[in-house]
């Protein structure tokens, strides 16, 4: 129990998908700037990225392996994502117009996050089982949505504030996201040495 | 080889069934957006726009072709609200922005021929035959398809006057 | 001393400020009056609600206090002639307004006799009917005269549809620089309380509080006297605290009971009037004398001879200014003119705009007295003393934050609506962020925002009235145009005089299109 609990913190703050390993960037700084938005897409995200963990959990130990077709890794486990990214995409269509609208591109774009493909291979080479891949999988997503919302809360507020010229927009957001890296890095020391 | 080409194809197959049936499942008629916006737009088909029509601009804003700043009879308050429902911010044209234009008719050269008031979608032109027209500015949507119609060009597109009951406080300028 | 300042008061508002009041000498000076000048301005609005009816036409002769404006609509308030005269124009004069926009309203030029039309006297007030009182109330015009120019009509005769029972006098006059409260009572103590004692009657409250703050010890005294006799008039002191004079923030320390945010004070049965109104109201009920004049206190550091006057309504504030031994040039000369206080007055641009019911004081401040200096508008530091300032307990930085980046609505949800623009937290303000100046500019998009809607709401139900009706008409004629050429070939096959009857269908049915067009 205290090994799952700890895979799950670990993956979530000390090895943050986003600001440690730096995968999922392209969400990240395109869909913060409102926390609601940010809220959906971290979401939707989580949402796929477990998804995707399951089933290339299932695709790699009882298609690939057996078969001993590696070679095939990336390929299909990029057929899962696209077809779970599908599904979700439909399913926020049917269930929340005004997400779907203010997601926009960003969306279909959750299939070349390679935070999702990311987890889905790292799990393989860490080889872990079952549960520990979905665990994975989840604790990564969770940690994209936590820095997503944080994100976004302060861009929320760097809009209200007077930025000189030079660094409104972009490059302030890249200073501030930056700087959260850095907070994020003081979770390591959350492991005993 | 062939076990590649074979798993491939079948997982393809599985998955693109799922879809299918998920694709059916969530189905969505129409699209509700655009109903929803084409309810809040004036309604009177004016084509300032460009789009055939309220509904034509209705779908074009919410398939995202349009701002939803498109509409000038609407003004800025149907911008807002229209963004508001979208969840997209939008650039209003800040302090420049004119408000809406309304119909005026020069009274001297007024014919009272009544084809403007035949033109007018919201019935906001007043008078009668051989009797000079008049324009009740409460009720002109600013669709502009009365100017056209006008033989004597006395109408004229002009914006609302402010008044003193809706002047209001610009935004402080930023100083330094 | 906080848990004394508990026992020893029912209530205090948190926030408020203690500005430098500035009250006297002006305070001091002996009251005025100033006779009516050659012209008058007189605008057709000077209340809270729809404009009046201008009644009169150019070259009428009108004597003083007689009516020249009718109310329109359900608030609104009677317009008199301030002197007696001939009506000049009627048209566009600028309004006393920092837009500087024009306003409806009659000129009247003097006749110098200044001699009042007839007037309905009334000598037993309390013998009178309390609608007959508010009627009397309404014809005289007179509205409140606090600054808000809310007509009091509407207040007095149970006009807000709840029963009051507590009447507040605001007599607390919190804003720097005024005194003509502060002048009336020390002057008319008697005819104020006369008038609170009418509007007691009117209302049906069991009490009365007349509200003073504790910067007026005169006023006070003059009042305690006055009240010596009427066993349901209470004087009671106040501490002296802007802004002492909201009517919210005075009816909580009166009282100690608060007004709902979105609510009136009728709604817990209290009601407020201006003590300046009071004095209006018995001129208006005893002896039928409309609302023609009013105190207006002239101070500033540009002022020669600052103090109070009682300016008939419609007269330039330049020449009251004139009748003040006009303004100083020393020390830089005129900084800034104000109609009102110098907290929540109006800035104007011009001297040439009229005196109105409204208007309790022309400021003429210098450059020491508006304060500009080196920082005006920097950067918000976050200091949070504007949020300390502010006695709704608003948070002003974060609503003039969202202002600023244009976020209108985020701004209305920090409680934008129910800021009363009081300008303690501009007042306070290190940066000098003229916060007031973004939430009005706040309030006024959120207002011709919801009129967008409410225009677009119109235009549609309209557009879709019009479209159903042509539809209509269309196909009533279609079926008209059928019916009767059935009808037309039957008559024809019956009576065989096809071609007489066919034609008069055809000459019915034109003339029935050429109608419907």
């Amino acid at each position: 129990m205290n090994e799952y609990l700890l895979l799950l913190l670990s993956t979530a703050l000390i090895n943050n998908v986003v600001l440690v390993k730096f995968l999922g960037l392209c969400p990240t700084m395109g869909v913060s700037k409102s926390v609601d938005a940010a809220l959906g897409m971290g979401l939707a995200t989580t949402f796929v990225i477990t998804l995707a963990a399951a089933a290339s959990w299932m695709l790699e130990h009882w298609l690939l392996a057996p078969f001993d077709l590696g070679f095939l890794r990336i390929l299909s486990f990029i057929l899962v994502i696209a077809a779970a990214v599908q599904f979700t995409e439909m399913a926020i269509r049917k269930t929340s117009p005004a997400l779907y609208e203010s997601l926009g591109i960003y969306l279909p774009l959750i299939t070349t996050n390679c935070a999702v493909l990311g987890v889905a291979l790292l799990n393989v080479q860490q080889g872990y089982g079952f549960v520990k891949s979905v665990l994975f999988g989840f604790g990564s997503a969770l940690g994209f949505t936590i820095v997503l919302l944080i994100f976004a809360g302060l861009r929320e507020r760097l809009a209200l504030a007077s930025v000189p010229a030079a660094f409104s927009g972009a490059p302030a957001a890249f200073i501030t996201i930056s700087l959260l890296s850095l907070a994020f890095m003081g979770f390591s020391g959350l492991i005993p040495a | 080889m062939l076990a590649a080409i074979l798993s491939l194809t079948i997982l393809g197959a599985v998955l693109g069934t799922v879809l299918g049936f998920a694709n059916r499942f969530f189905q969505v008629e129409g699209n509700p957006l655009v109903e929803e916006i084409e309810a809040l737009m004036p309604g009177s088909n004016c084509g300032q726009c460009g789009f055939p029509g309220c509904a034509g601009a209705a779908a074009a804003i919410a398939a995202g072709q349009a701002s939803p700043t498109c509409c000038p009879p609407g003004g800025r308050s149907l911008a807002v609200t229209i963004a508001q429902r979208l969840g997209v911010s939008v650039e209003l044209g800040g302090a420049e922005d004119p408000g809406p234009l309304v119909a005026d008719i020069d009274e001297s050269i007024c014919i009272g021929c009544t084809r403007c008031i035949r033109a007018c979608p919201t019935d906001a032109i007043l008078g009668g035959p051989k009797q000079i027209h008049n324009v009740m500015r409460d009720s002109c949507s600013g669709c502009a398809q009365c100017i056209d119609q006008c033989p004597t060009e006395a109408m004229v597109m002009q914006p609302l006057p402010v008044t003193l009951q809706q002047w209001f406080w610009p935004k402080p300028a930023l100083r330094a | 001393m906080g848990i004394l300042d508990r026992f020893l008061r029912t209530a205090r508002f948190s926030g408020g400020v203690h500005p430098d009041d500035h009250k006297r000498p002006a305070a001091d000076a002996p009251l005025r009056v100033m006779p009516p000048p050659a012209r008058l301005y007189v605008p057709l609005v000077q209340h809270i609600g729809s404009p009046a009816r201008a009644i009169v036409a150019v070259g009428d002769h009108v004597r003083k206090g007689q009516r020249i404006g009718e109310p329109q609509g359900a608030v609104s308030a009677a317009i008199h002639a301030p002197t007696s005269g001939r009506v000049n124009a009627i048209g566009d004069i600028v309004a006393p307004h920092p837009s500087g926009l024009p306003v409806r309203g009659i000129t009247i030029a003097s006749d110098g006799r200044d001699e009042w039309c007839e007037l309905e006297t009334c000598d037993d007030p309390f013998a009178l009917d309390p609608a007959e009182i508010g009627r009397r109330v309404a014809r005289a015009g007179v509205v409140g005269l606090g600054g808000a120019a809310f007509p009091s009509a509407v207040k007095i005769s149970g006009g807000l549809g709840a029963r009051v029972d507590l009447l507040i006098i605001n007599a607390s006059e919190c804003e720097p620089f005024l005194s003509c409260d502060d002048r009336l009572m020390r002057d008319r103590a008697a005819e104020s309380v006369d008038g609170i004692a009418i509007m007691l009657h009117a209302t049906g409250a069991r009490e009365a509080r007349i509200g003073i703050e504790d910067n007026k010890p005169e006023a006070i005294a003059a009042m305690r006297a006055a009240v010596a006799g009427h066993a349901r008039i209470r004087v009671e002191v106040i501490p002296t605290r802007y802004p002492m004079g909201s009517e919210k923030h005075l009816i909580l320390v009166l009282t100690g009971r608060e007004v709902p945010a979105e609510g009136r004070p009728s709604d817990i049965g209290v009601v407020v009037h201006n003590v300046g109104t009071a004095v209006a109201v018995r001129n208006a009920v005893r002896f039928g004398r409309p609302l023609v004049s009013r105190m207006v206190t002239v101070n500033g550091a540009c002022v020669r001879q600052p103090g109070n006057v009682e300016v008939p309504i419609g007269t330039l504030a330049g020449e009251v200014l004139a009748f003040c031994g006009g303004l100083r040039a020393e020390h830089g000369g005129p900084a800034r003119l104000l109609l009102g206080g110098p907290m929540t007055g109006m800035q104007v641009p011009t001297l040439e705009v009229p005196v109105i019911k409204g208007t309790g004081g022309i400021l003429v401040l210098d450059a020491a007295e508006v304060g500009e200096g080196e920082g005006d508008g920097s950067p918000c530091i976050r200091c949070g003393d504007c949020m300390r300032a502010c006695p709704v307990g608003l948070l002003p930085l974060e609503i003039a934050a969202r202002v600023r980046a244009g976020e209108v609505d985020a701004a209305a949800r920090f409680g934008l609506a129910d800021c009363i623009a009081c300008g303690c937290c501009a007042y306070v303000c290190p940066s000098r962020i003229p916060l007031v100046q973004y939430f009005h500019h706040a309030k006024g998009e959120l207002a011709a925002r919801a009129r967008g809607t409410q225009r677009n709401e119109t235009i549609r139900t309209l557009t879709r009235a019009k479209a159903e009706r042509v539809e209509r008409e269309e196909r009533e004629k279609a079926e008209a145009l059928a019916r009767r050429a059935a009808a037309s070939l039957a008559a024809a096959a019956a009576a065989k005089q096809p071609a007489a009857v066919a034609e008069k269908a055809v000459e019915d049915a034109s003339e029935e299109a050429g109608v419907c067009a």
